[in-house]
């Protein structure tokens, strides 16, 4: 079986990563990305920690199905707004997008 | 008797202004005015009828009862038990007051229908008129000193709104303005005397056994605030009542605060007939003889002092009558003279009784009674003039000379007012003159011969404005340029027939009277025989006729030597009193240079500079800070990102710690 930190390092790296993505990425699509991958690595930590605490028990499995669930909403959710902000401005990229300002 | 229909006479003058005010917009010229003319006309009834019940019957005391049909509590004070009432108070003094008012008010009701026909607002006149009417026999049937306060203001807006009629003139706003400001800032003496007169003697009433009987109580102890009424007593209540005299003093045009009433007479003629000649500016008058028992009772040393203010005015009003051109800035200046004599009148009265023997009271009689007469004269006479002035189209006596031949029956009326207000028998003016002058000379000598030489004053100078306008100079230029257009030569009737009506009281009210105006109106209510003092009724008429001989001399004839010598002998003197003595360029210096200059300018200065700038300095503060902020809200998503993160890192921290 392998060892319960090497999959929380990895889901570490995928968090890190999602929050690397999500400030320095300019483009809202890849911005979208990086916020499905800190979820991912979120759902990994709830499969694992339910395996270490509560062995056979469901509870984080069920759990994590509803986080992929609300997740692939809000995604759904996201594209169709940058799909209507493209169509209005022609250009998805975060920096512009600042007509709401005050 | 019950008097409660006298409500009647205040309510139709307000319907009528109500309509003409609102409804006058659709109304012809001729309907506006038939319905202020009549609703004035049936208060004139009323009035008459209620005079007459109530002169009929005498209490058991010889008196006429004070009768109050109305009164009820309008607006408590929550202080010392002091209540604003709203009434009808019916006294001797009122009731002659109601028939002065309805009477000069009819007649300046239809004779403003020949004057201002056809004039632009003809509606709005009526209505203003209604109004005046209104408030004028508020004031005067009063209960209280606080409704006749309300009253008082009222009278002093139509005031304003009539001198103001001919809204597109600048000089009418000017008066208007000069009129409202001038007896606004007396009314506020009034007021404070009101309030100072209320606190001390817990009444506002014009009852005044209470207060007597609080003060009387006081010297015992067993009032509720004896300390407050020992020093109402002292200086107090002189002091309040010299206060409401101010008030007074503004309304009735005393000097120095007489400045509005020349200038009034930019109002339309009729306007000045009823307001500033017969009824509104005798209201000081009446205010002071309203306050009587209280002045003789407890500030009679202050009353005095109101006596010596009314003799320099009647003064310098004569004085200044004598030199002008404008004749109805001589007829101004002489009612502000005759309304001095009546406040001369009242100031040397030293005692209640009245009767043969106590001469100390007849003033109060004489103030009444000249108030009376005066009202009569002095509206014929504004009238006569304003029917010259129709004629003419000018005020100044250059544009007439010569008048009798085109204008008979104002040429008779106007005469019979000028001989009764010279003081000629049988004319109603000589009576009551006389009456003032008996009165002072029982109070001194030096007071009695002053009015005397003021009264032949009155002669010569109201010869001079008539001889100047119906004899004298003709301007034959003139009056063949207006005989050319065709609109020259006597009024019609509805305006000749007030004139001789008028004249007719002028002629019989003097002596025509059943007993005497004294067994109506007296200080203490017991009927006073008058009876003329031969030796002063001698001197007066004298003293007159010479004065009139004097006039006849120098201003019958069509060339005028003499007086043109007098003019040239004294330039200073004639060009002092034509301008008034320069009181209005005092007036001028001293709220210009004096009071805007080193008070209004530097407090305008704090207030742009220091109040407003404390405002501006936290608006514009504000708007700095919320500058300085604002890039904060920048709508780059990741930069709000980075703020959120730090806060996290930061909380992270502080929960480590």
């Amino acid at each position: 079986m392998i060892q319960i930190e090497y999959i929380l390092i990895v889901s570490a790296v995928m968090m890190f990563a999602g929050i690397f993505g999500f400030f320095t990425r300019r483009s809202t699509l890849a911005i979208l990305l990086s916020i499905e991958l800190m979820l991912n690595a979120t759902d990994l930590n709830f499969a694992v920690i339910n395996r270490l605490m509560h062995t056979g028990g469901h509870e984080g499995y069920f759990f994590t199905l509803f986080s992929i669930a609300i997740s692939a909403a809000e995604s759904a959710v996201a594209i169709a707004i940058m799909i209507n902000i493209y169509r209005q401005l022609k250009d998805t990229t975060a920096d512009k997008l600042s007509k709401l300002k005050w | 008797m019950d008097y409660q229909y006298t409500l009647l006479i205040l309510c139709l003058p307000i319907v009528s202004f109500l309509i003409l005010g609102i409804g006058g917009k659709w109304l012809s010229h001729k309907a506006a005015g038939l319905i202020g003319t009549l609703s004035i006309g049936t208060v004139a009834v009323l009035s008459y009828y209620t005079a007459f019940h109530y002169f009929a019957e005498r209490g058991a005391d010889g008196t006429f009862a004070s009768i109050v049909p109305i009164n009820f509590e309008w607006l408590p004070f929550y202080v010392g038990n002091l209540h604003f009432d709203m009434g009808i108070l019916l006294d001797p003094i009122s009731v002659m007051m109601l028939i002065v008012i309805s009477t000069v008010s009819l007649m300046v009701h239809i004779y403003s229908f020949g004057y201002m026909h056809g004039e632009r607002g003809f509606q709005r006149y009526y209505a203003f008129l209604s109004l005046f009417t209104m408030s004028m026999l508020g004031l005067v049937v009063a209960t209280n000193i606080f409704q006749m306060y309300m009253f008082w203001e009222l009278v002093g807006v139509c005031s304003y709104l009539l001198i103001g009629f001919y809204f597109t003139e600048k000089p009418a706003i000017a008066a208007s303005k000069k009129a409202f400001i001038v007896t606004r800032f007396a009314d506020l003496g009034f007021l404070v005397g009101i309030l100072v007169f209320g606190y001390y003697t817990g009444s506002f009433s014009f009852d005044f056994t209470e207060n007597f009987q609080y003060a009387a109580g006081a010297l015992h102890g067993v009032a509720p605030d004896a300390a407050k009424a020992i020093a109402a007593g002292g200086f107090i209540l002189p002091t309040a009542l010299f206060l409401m005299f101010i008030g007074g003093a503004g309304k009735s045009a005393m000097f120095p605060l007489h400045i509005w009433l020349p200038d009034a007479m930019e109002g339309p003629t009729p306007v000045s007939a009823l307001i500033h000649a017969a009824t509104m500016v005798v209201a000081g008058v009446f205010q002071v003889a309203r306050m009587f028992p209280m002045w003789i009772q407890y500030a009679p040393e202050t009353l005095h002092y109101v006596a010596w203010i009314g003799a320099f005015t009647a003064f310098y009003a004569a004085a200044v009558a004598c030199a002008q051109s404008d004749i109805k800035r001589v007829l101004a200046f002489s009612t502000i003279s005759q309304i001095a004599f009546m406040m001369v009148a009242l100031g040397v009265c030293t005692e209640m009784t009245t009767g043969h023997e106590h001469v100390g009271s007849v003033g109060y009689m004489a103030s009444m009674f000249h108030l009376f007469t005066h009202a009569m004269f002095k509206a014929t006479l504004f009238l006569c003039a304003g029917c010259i002035i129709h004629a003419v189209h000018s005020n100044e006596m250059s544009a007439m000379g010569g008048m009798r031949k085109y204008m008979p029956v104002t040429n008779w009326t106007f005469l019979i007012a000028t001989l009764a207000i010279s003081g000629i028998p049988p004319f109603s003016g000589f009576f009551s003159k006389d009456e003032i002058l008996s009165a002072s000379f029982a109070y001194s000598p030096v007071m009695g011969w002053v009015m005397t030489g003021i009264a032949a004053m009155t002669a010569f100078y109201m010869f001079r404005v008539y001889y100047g306008i119906f004899w004298g100079t003709e301007n034959k230029q003139l009056h063949e340029e207006l005989k050319a257009h065709g609109h020259f030569g006597e009024a019609p009737l509805v305006m000749t027939a007030p004139l001789v009506l008028l004249t007719l009281f002028t002629v019989f009210c003097g002596w025509a009277l059943p007993g005497s105006f004294g067994s109506f109106v007296s200080a203490d209510g017991q009927a006073y025989n008058i009876h003329l003092d031969p030796q002063i009724a001698i001197t007066s008429v004298v003293i007159a006729c010479i004065s009139i001989g004097l006039a006849t001399w120098i201003y019958i004839r069509s060339s005028q030597p003499v007086a043109e010598r007098l003019k040239a002998a004294m330039p200073h003197l004639h060009e002092w009193a034509y301008r008034r003595f320069y009181i209005d360029e005092i007036y001028q210096f001293v709220t210009h240079r004096i009071i805007f200059a080193y008070i209004s300018r530097p407090i305008a200065w704090f207030d742009r500079h220091v109040v407003d700038g404390t405002l501006n300095g936290l608006a514009s503060g504000a708007n700095y800070v919320g500058e300085s902020i604002r890039p904060l809200q920048s709508g780059r998503l990741q930069q709000y990102a980075y703020v959120f993160l730090l806060g996290v890192v930061v909380l992270f921290f502080i929960m480590i710690i």
